[in-house]
């Protein structure tokens, strides 16, 4: 009998194939390469970063589910908030996320990305990331273990199975609402300034 | 019944290159104590991004870059026979010789760079001034073990180099073999010699600005490049190949042997890998070729 490592990825990848709610072959296919092959953007945005090297690396191993990291947005399907996100981060974000490619999937952890958690009172921190991005799952705890980010990236890929993940439809259709959302807190001008502008004019200061 | 026939080594090359892109991850991950992903997770990468619903363009040299690297890659594969002995599978090995493969091995990477320099991504132009830096430290060993080989042969076809070798070529010119064997790694992306697309200094270096179906381009050809230079390393060094179970033996121990090298060296920097392989492969080939020369 099975035990182990193993037996855990036959558990895991078990739920993974047990979906049927598609509508022809030919979405079933799509949306099967799609959960299969997840590319998850390189960037932590707060203290729950610390917990995805472990979940990358060889103890946690997520690449046995088809999920590895991407380093530049273009090439990434999945960016991972990791926690508090203060006003700074929040503009690095929205272009980052801007610039990724159709279809894309935010990922959210710990408490802080749902209420604000410990920092519901902060001056400079967001408390509800849902209302300048769409979220696609939220990973509870503070922080959520590398266990818990890869139960949450399963589901993601349940749900990417299924066809039921179109965040992304919803960031352009109502785009809006959450542009005003973000200018509310961030001035007209939402992104950030190259880093380049800052050494050739004086935009930074 | 040619074009039967190049289509058959396009998809034999596009299976292979993928299998073995495959079970690089694979067998990387065990040597790192992890299960690793599937054989065919590379192929449903590639699969992922040809389906994705938007791509970033900028420009038609941008467009260009990706479609010269395929002709690059499909072209070095159609002129180099699959086997040796006997018609089948010669492709376009008989309009073309050995002195055309090693041009068309340095015309995806050209290409590459104009579409890179178009892009206007930093990261992407950092990758590729690294790349052509070290493409030129490259070619040199490889070069020189090549030209070698054709001058002791005295031909530069290359089914008629690999039919004429009663004992391989790398171990009658052990020094030729290990001066060319330094270049492919490098040739293959390996480490010590895989500064281009270091992720933590470049991201992904020239790839940086690639997104959707040009990367999934950029894939399949490197898959089928990869399938292209095994067979002309097999070919030149190791005596050929007459059937496909002898093709893929004879490949997949160079693949090991490629992949085992890179696991067990830490990434040489950009002047590091172009002062290495300028003097100490250079030289083993350079010996080579003299010892070559003065027992002919």
């Amino acid at each position: 009998m099975e035990t182990g490592f193993l037996k855990e990825q036959k558990i895991l990848e078990g739920d993974l194939n047990s979906d049927t709610s598609h509508k022809n072959s030919v979405d079933f296919l799509m949306n099967w390469f799609r959960k299969r092959s997840i590319f998850v953007l390189a960037y932590g945005t707060g203290c729950g970063a610390i917990e995805m090297p472990p979940t990358f690396t060889s103890r946690y191993d997520a690449e046995r589910l088809g999920i590895r990291g991407s380093a530049t947005p273009r090439q990434a399907d999945v960016i991972i908030v990791s926690g508090y996100c203060s006003y700074k981060t929040l503009r690095r974000i929205i272009r980052t996320y801007e610039q990724m490619s159709n279809p894309k999937y935010i990922l959210a952890l710990g408490s802080c990305t749902i209420n604000g958690g410990m920092y519901w009172d902060s001056y400079n921190t967001i408390k509800k990331l849902e209302d300048y991005l769409p979220v696609d799952m939220y990973v509870n705890g503070c922080m959520p273990r590398p266990e818990s980010i890869l139960e949450g990236f399963i589901h993601l890929q349940k749900e990417i199975g299924e066809g039921k993940v179109s965040s992304w439809e919803k960031y352009e259709k109502n785009y809006d609402f959450y542009r005003k959302n973000q200018e509310a807190i961030l001035g007209k001008v939402v992104e950030p300034s190259y880093e380049a502008d800052w050494y050739l004019y004086d935009g930074g200061l | 019944m040619l074009f039967m026939q190049l289509f058959l080594i396009l998809l034999i090359a596009y299976s292979f290159g993928f299998l073995y892109y495959g079970l690089y991850r694979n067998i990387t991950a065990r040597f790192q104590l992890r299960i690793g992903p599937p054989v065919y997770q590379s192929f449903m990468d590639s699969i992922k991004f040809f389906l994705k619903k938007e791509t970033t363009n900028h420009g038609w040299m941008f467009y260009l870059g990706p479609i010269i690297m395929m002709s690059g890659a499909i072209m070095t594969l159609f002129f180099i026979p699959l086997f040796t002995t006997g018609s089948d599978f010669k492709a376009l090995s008989e309009y073309g010789n050995l002195f055309l493969v090693l041009y068309l091995l340095v015309l995806g990477p050209l290409g590459n760079a104009l579409a890179v320099g178009a892009g206007g991504n930093p990261f992407g132009a950092m990758g590729i001034t690294r790349g052509l830096s070290r493409l030129f430290a490259l070619e040199m060993p490889f070069y020189i073990a090549v030209i070698a080989i054709m001058s002791l042969n005295s031909s530069a076809d290359i089914t008629t180099i690999a039919s004429s070798q009663t004992t391989f070529n790398a171990f009658v010119y052990p020094l030729l073999f290990i001066g060319a064997l330094f270049s492919f790694v490098g040739m293959m992306g390996q480490s010590p010699f895989n500064v281009v697309g270091a992720p933590v200094e470049v991201y992904s270096g020239p790839a940086s600005e690639f997104s959707g179906k040009f990367l999934a381009l950029l894939m399949s050809q490197s898959a089928i490049f990869t399938f292209a230079k095994l067979v002309l390393m097999v070919h030149l060094f190791l005596g050929g190949a007459s059937s496909f179970i002898e093709l893929t033996i004879k490949t997949f121990i160079l693949f090991f042997f490629v992949i085992a090298f890179g696991s067990l060296y830490g990434r040489f920097k950009t002047p590091q890998s172009i002062d290495f392989l300028l003097k100490v492969p250079t030289a083993i080939s350079i010996v080579g070729l003299l010892l070559a020369t003065w027992s002919a």
